[in-house]
């Protein structure tokens, strides 16, 4: 019987395009919604996500599944034959949730951060945290080609949807990525040869004419 | 070999006793350390310098952070009995998410219901509230949130039952009346030997909030 896969997605999220790299890995065919974050949502998004009503929500054969990185975890579990994601080892398991648990909370809270416009000095304070945290995981990427050693993995994963902010931030905040730190660049331009990574990330300039739009519009 | 394992804690973190109950849930023993956070010893600042929190499990020499990861080690290195996860994959699915739910949102609310007071308490207490009916409608009529097993969810949630008296006594507030079937989830959880070994008594917390507040000037 064939897989029935939905993803409730938003184009601009780095989290859905998560789900859309683990997807892209393992060769898995899906459909995607745009999914109405702003306005009125959508009954399929909140029936499927009543606590959160967040996107990504990953729609396995009826069955939902949400929150990115369970979302890759699960899809990392349900078609182990290919491209495993995760380390076999506990212990280098533990150390790459670790890390993806780090980009969550550290480095995308500081993104948010420096996408307030209205706010200087909390976007100031953003963009702080911002180098500071690339810094941290420039130390822990090393010399590796990927956070996962040899192959690209979990917390790369992770990770690589913020290379198409890098425009916007360097646009409306004076972010350089490739002064700041070279090393994460290299590491996105490495991960972005892949085809899994280059076919699910979106256009930075969109990025960036998106978020010029809804400055306009909602003043942010 | 015989592993060598260490938990570095602080008695009253809900966080660190979670891995207590895992550890106990698994028979591992292990040398508990007690952790000055006010003054952070070399040891744990070795073993975190990202963070610099705890709990850190140190297990032959190498550690792991954050409590639900390092739940989550625990049940795949000691694997052979008490399994804390399902094992079929959308269950576990399941599993992270609600883990990650009481993560995210008990602790806040809960920490502001003894630590403000006014309109900000009563709407901490108010969200408190209503994400413990959240939980205890996933609960539904399972004896445990993993079903007929104790698990992740339950091991994740339970650790804060130590600090409903804290809660209940600041806000003003029964929890056993307006979540009585999370009570009884709770009082099931207790008779659990890893549970009841591993939580600290509850009027003992309630002091220890009230010396907090002392030293940290809180009226």
């Amino acid at each position: 019987m064939e897989d029935e896969l939905v993803l409730l997605d938003f184009w601009t999220s780095p989290f859905g395009r998560r789900v859309r790299i683990a997807l892209a890995e393992k060769g898995i065919k899906y459909e995607a919604t745009e999914e109405e974050l702003f306005e009125q949502k959508s009954p399929l998004l909140l029936q499927m996500n009543p606590v959160h009503k967040k996107i990504p929500v990953l729609i396995h054969n009826g069955k939902p599944v949400c929150e990115s990185l369970n979302i890759v975890q699960y899809i990392d579990e349900v078609w182990n034959h290919k491209s495993p994601l995760l380390p076999s080892d506990p212990y280098q398991r533990s150390q790459a949730r670790f890390w993806a648990d780090y980009v969550d909370n550290k480095l995308f809270m500081a993104l948010r951060k420096t996408m307030r416009w209205k706010d200087g000095e909390e976007q100031e304070a953003g963009k702080k945290e911002l180098i500071e945290s690339l810094k941290v995981l420039e130390g822990e990427l090393g010399d590796e080609l990927y956070f996962n050693g040899e192959s690209f993995g979990f917390v790369d994963l992770a990770l690589v949807p913020l290379a198409s902010w890098f425009y916007s931030l360097e646009t409306c905040t004076g972010f350089g990525i490739e002064g700041e730190c070279p090393k994460i660049l290299s590491w996105t331009k490495r991960c972005m040869e892949k085809e899994s990574v280059a076919k699910s990330l979106p256009d930075p300039r969109k990025i960036y004419d998106y978020l010029l739009e809804r400055k306009k519009k909602y003043g942010f | 070999m015989a592993d060598e394992v260490v938990l570095l804690d602080l008695w009253s973190s809900m966080f660190g006793m979670r891995v207590r109950v895992a550890l106990a849930e698994k028979g591992v023993e292990y040398e508990y350390k007690e952790q000055d956070l006010r003054n952070k010893g070399p040891l744990l600042l070795e073993m975190n310098p990202i963070h610099k929190k705890i709990p850190v499990l140190i297990h032959n020499g190498k550690p792991i952070c954050e409590s639900l990861i390092i739940v989550q080690y625990i049940d795949e290195v000691w694997h052979h009995k008490a399994p804390l996860l399902p094992s079929d994959p959308y269950q576990r699915a399941q599993a992270r998410f609600w883990a990650d739910y009481v993560d995210k949102k008990v602790y806040p609310p809960g920490r502001k219901i003894w630590a403000t007071k006014g309109d900000e308490q009563e709407e901490a207490k108010k969200e408190f509230i209503e994400i413990l009916k959240v939980l205890e409608g996933e609960l539904g009529e399972k004896p445990y949130f993993g079903g007929e097993s104790f698990g992740f969810v339950d091991i994740s949630f339970v650790t804060f039952s130590c600090w409903f008296h804290v809660y209940e006594t600041f806000g003003n507030f029964s929890i056993e009346k307006e979540c009585p079937k999370l009570m009884a989830w709770v009082k099931r959880c207790q008779e659990r030997e890893s549970v009841s070994k591993s939580l600290p008594d509850e009027k003992k917390l309630l002091e220890f909030v009230y010396y907090l507040m002392k030293i940290f000037g809180i009226e």
